[in-house]
């Protein structure tokens, strides 16, 4: 049973028993100068330390007698160099024992093996290097630390191990580890000498050696040199490559490497490389591993930002404005209190909220009196910044697909004193339907999640090419409904923003195009002058040229959470499905009627589905179909050209007419004569023949059946497949 | 989305008067428009008359919160004040206790508060008066009942109970889930 442990008795406690106390100046240096033994007491260390030290002034000469085998009456004055004999020695003792015991002749066995064992301690820990050692350092002209020597030694002993492993194994790939660790044990030993080799090169494993390393583990040091290795040579290719390598196996071997070192999934890690140099990359999941710093944002409704910061440090928070960019937001260091639970939490004060949320809203700038919707709106961060910056005035309608999720919106809404807030729960796309005629939209788009993998990890390995696809698909749908609530006549805005948590192209720069096209918006600045311009073109896609307006975000460049950002602004209210198309559409409605024509306008085809449901029907598939693009090649994704060879019958037909809506005039007489064929009968080769005529009229096909539909009906899953199923593929 | 009927009404705002008394004028007629009580799923919510008129065109089972929520109706039609209406019951609130440092954790953990906890208290509180619970910052941390009255307060040991806890802002965090 112990003594009861009362916290409020307090026990003084002298030093302990490794503390250590300064006594003077005096008596520390009396230490040093006072040499003699005789007086001082000396520790159990030191007392040893002394009994070696007069044992080494006697040994090492009688030692090197049996050791050189010297015989002759020299060997007073005959001294060679210890150093290397030492270091010989060593290992010579490793090796064998008898060496010694041939040699000796007065000595016992026994008493010469604890010489050396002495003498090797002596290397190692020795204090004072013995006298005749120092002698011949000196003469060497070099300085050893006795530490130095062992570290030789060892650094001998180690390269000499590999090599005979080697020798008795039969596999490729210890011969290319032996490859690596010989570069790496070379590289150490030249830079150690400061002689750095420029010939060393990297040498790439064939495929044999690669496919027998999936089945051995490398362990992740060796993965990471290597990775760093081909990024350096992919830097300076043209100087460092091997010869006879290409390019594309460098970067194979380099994408499999980072799907093992990073644990991401190939298409992941496939997607990345397309988007950043190789350099940037490694930047880049770098920063995807550590979190980002934990930002928050004061709530100018209850306090001011300095008054809170004032508030925050008495707690014990440490804090920092988070940038110039911003009047509300604090960069959290570190806190001794939950950050998430003080009082000034609780009376909403402040919010938790990542910096790249704060962007959206900022670039939204809703004013004082504005209709304001935000379309998915939980877990209400934005809805709430944009309720401070409109200080309570006008309506906000918060609204968020999933239900569960509503809850923390309103939470967060009553907690910072949000009044002018309605939190509805619809389905995004419903939207123009319940309401309409909002001055300002913002649209945070559900998406891949590809910005935020240091939130989830769980994105690295989850995602693939189809959801990429399902998030596009749906956040087209989104956008479409999002511009048709915003009222384009509205005096003070006519704005939506788009963003997304994602880094893809075809969440971001490809939904924003299809908008472009689709309704009559334009893109303007956001207003935020950092972060990097949205890309032009991507791969093989071009996008509209204002698309630079839009900004992305990155973990590694901008210290925040991958993000893209979009403002558009609504110039009329009308809803063509393409605005250049609007005075064709209504005579393209009534050509629908009729099979067999071939439309002039290009563009026209896509209001016809409307007015039959068969139509909508491939309408619906085609919107599954990636969207439209100006030029080339979407068809190169396998869905997509499936579905391209969809037709028959009457859809054929329709496909036909709704023919193309690139300017492109050569295309028109290809198409008359698939019309023709088309209705003539209704076999796909014909149209595949055509087909493989042009690549054009692929696209046109795709893009009809994109156009096709709006976004009201839609085809459900099964049938899509059914449809696939009965075209054969 | 429906106004309160006439007993209801009475019973809110009798609750309400107990922590504001008659400043609940003040709350319908206010300097930038009108507002009004609207009930909806059992509970009352506090809204512009603007944000009312927008509110109406989304469907009942839709709609999930308008404006500030005041509070429920139970099912035996008696009305619970929420924390959610503190923002509008500090500003008026008659009577106020101020709570130390020390237990203002304590508080809001969801504990009664105690005479060792009380920095200050208004005068002539009557006992079981509504009160509204302020941080020493002046923060308004919750509100309750009033245990004792102000004299018995200073007669009372440090160990009796004070004020009755009824809501405060832990709440958000604890009780998220049954807000909405």
């Amino acid at each position: 049973m112990g003594r009861k442990l009362d916290p409020t008795i307090k026990v003084k406690r002298g030093p302990g028993r490794k503390a250590r106390k300064q006594k003077g100046a005096e008596t520390e240096l009396s230490k040093f100068l006072v040499d003699d033994d005789g007086p001082k007491k000396l520790s159990s260390r030191s007392r040893k330390r002394a009994v070696k030290r007069a044992q080494v002034t006697k040994e090492p000469k009688q030692e090197e007698k049996p050791k050189k085998g010297f015989t002759d009456e020299n060997s007073k004055w005959l001294k060679p160099a210890p150093r290397k004999r030492k270091i010989e020695q060593s290992e010579e003792d490793e090796d064998s024992d008898s060496q010694w015991e041939e040699d000796d002749d007065e000595e016992g066995f026994d008493k010469k093996e604890m010489e050396e064992e002495e003498e090797e301690d002596d290397d190692d820990m020795v204090d004072d290097y013995g006298a005749d050692e120092g002698d011949e350092q000196d003469s060497d002209g070099e300085e050893l630390l006795p530490i130095e020597r062992a570290a030789r030694k060892q650094k001998k002993q180690t390269s000499k191990k590999p090599e005979s492993d080697d020798d008795d194994d039969d596999d490729d790939d210890d011969d290319e580890e032996k490859d690596d660790l010989k570069e790496d044990g070379e590289e150490e030993e030249d830079t150690v000498q400061a002689n750095i080799d420029e010939t060393e090169q990297f040498k790439l494993p064939a495929a044999a050696e690669r496919a027998k390393e999936g089945l051995l583990a490398m362990d992740l040091q060796t993965i990471h040199q290597r990775i760093r290795d081909n990024v350096d040579v992919l830097s300076h290719f043209s100087e460092k490559r091997e010869e006879g390598k290409e390019r594309s196996e460098y970067l194979s071997l380099l994408r499999s490497d980072l799907c093992t070192y990073y644990s991401y999934n190939e298409f992941l890690i496939s997607k990345l490389m397309d988007l950043f140099p190789v350099s940037e990359l490694i930047d880049f999941l770098e920063a995807n591993e550590i979190q980002r710093p934990v930002t928050i944002r004061t709530n100018t409704l209850k306090t001011r930002r300095r008054d809170l910061a004032q508030a925050l440090i008495n707690r014990g928070v440490n804090l920092d404005p988070l940038g110039k960019w911003s009047k509300v937001g604090l960069v959290i260091y570190d806190s001794s209190v939950p950050i998430g639970a003080t009082p000034e939490y609780l009376s909403g004060q402040y919010m938790l909220q990542g910096a790249s949320s704060f962007l959206p809203v900022m670039a939204l700038s809703p004013q004082e009196g504005e209709s304001v919707l935000d379309m998915s709106a939980a877990p209400g961060g934005k809805t709430t910044y944009m309720a401070q910056l409109m200080r309570n005035t006008g309506m906000i309608v918060a609204n968020d697909a999933n239900a569960d999720r509503l809850k923390s919106v309103v939470g967060n809404i009553h907690r910072l004193g949000v009044t002018n807030a309605v939190i509805c729960n619809y389905d995004g796309r419903q939207f123009p339907k319940v309401m309409g005629g909002f001055d300002r939209v913002l649209l945070d788009a559900p998406c891949s999640g590809t910005g935020v993998i240091s939130k989830d990890p769980g994105v690295k390995t989850g995602k693939d090419e189809a959801d990429i696809l399902r998030s596009a698909h749906l956040q087209k749908e989104l956008i479409l409904s999002a511009i048709d609530s915003v009222n384009a006549d509205s005096p003070t805005g006519g704005y939506l923003v788009y963003c997304t948590c994602s880094i893809m192209v075809e969440e971001n720069e490809w939904v924003v195009d299809y908008a472009l096209k689709k309704r009559n918006v334009k893109l303007v600045p956001t207003g935020l002058d950092f972060g990097k311009e949205g890309f032009i073109r991507f791969k093989e896609r071009r996008f509209h040229p204002s698309l630079k307006l839009s900004r992305r975000f990155y973990p590694h460049s901008q210290n925040m959470d991958g993000f893209f950002v979009a403002k558009l602004k609504k110039l009329s209210n009308a809803i063509p499905s393409a605005p250049r198309e609007r005075d064709e559409e209504e005579s393209s409605k009534t050509e629908t009627a009729a099979s067999s024509e071939q439309i002039q306008n290009p563009e026209s085809k896509q209001q016809k589905p409307n007015s039959t449901p068969e139509k909508s029907n491939m309408g619906q598939k085609q919107k599954l179909k990636p969207k439209k693009s100006e030029t080339p090649i979407i068809t190169k994704k396998t869905g997509v050209k499936a579905e391209n060879k969809k037709p028959d019958g009457a859809k054929k037909a329709k496909i036909a007419k709704l023919d193309g809506e690139t300017s492109k005039k050569n295309e028109k007489p290809d198409k008359m004569q698939k019309v023709k064929e088309l209705n003539g009968d209704s076999t796909k080769e014909v149209v595949m023949e055509k087909k493989e005529g042009s690549q054009f009229e692929k696209k046109n096909e795709m893009k009809r059946k994109n156009l096709l539909k709006n976004n009201t009906n839609r085809m459900g899953k099964n049938k899509f497949r059914k449809l696939k199923s009965m075209v054969g593929q | 989305m429906r106004p309160l009927t006439d007993e209801e009404t009475k019973t809110m705002f009798e609750k309400l008067s107990k922590y504001i008394g008659e400043n609940i004028k003040l709350l319908i007629d206010r300097p930038d428009g009108s507002y009004c009580f609207r009930l909806h799923n059992d509970r009352v919510y506090y809204m512009s008359e603007k944000i009312l008129k927008l509110a109406t065109n989304i469907s009942r089972d839709k709609l999930v919160s308008v404006g500030t929520c005041f509070g429920k109706f139970t099912k035996t039609q008696k009305f619970r004040l929420q924390i959610t209406a503190l923002d509008f019951l500090a500003p008026y609130a008659k009577f106020k206790v101020w709570v130390k440092p020390g237990s203002e954790q304590s508080f809001l953990y969801g504990n009664h508060v105690m005479k060792s906890g009380l920095g200050r208290i208004t005068e002539n509180t009557a006992q079981y008066q509504g009160v509204v619970v302020y941080s020493m910052a002046d923060v308004p941390l919750g509100f309750g009942v009033a245990a004792k009255t102000t004299q018995e307060c200073r007669k009372v040991d440090p160990m009796s109970i004070v004020v009755f806890h009824q809501a405060d802002i832990g709440e958000y965090i604890r009780s998220e889930d049954t807000l909405t």
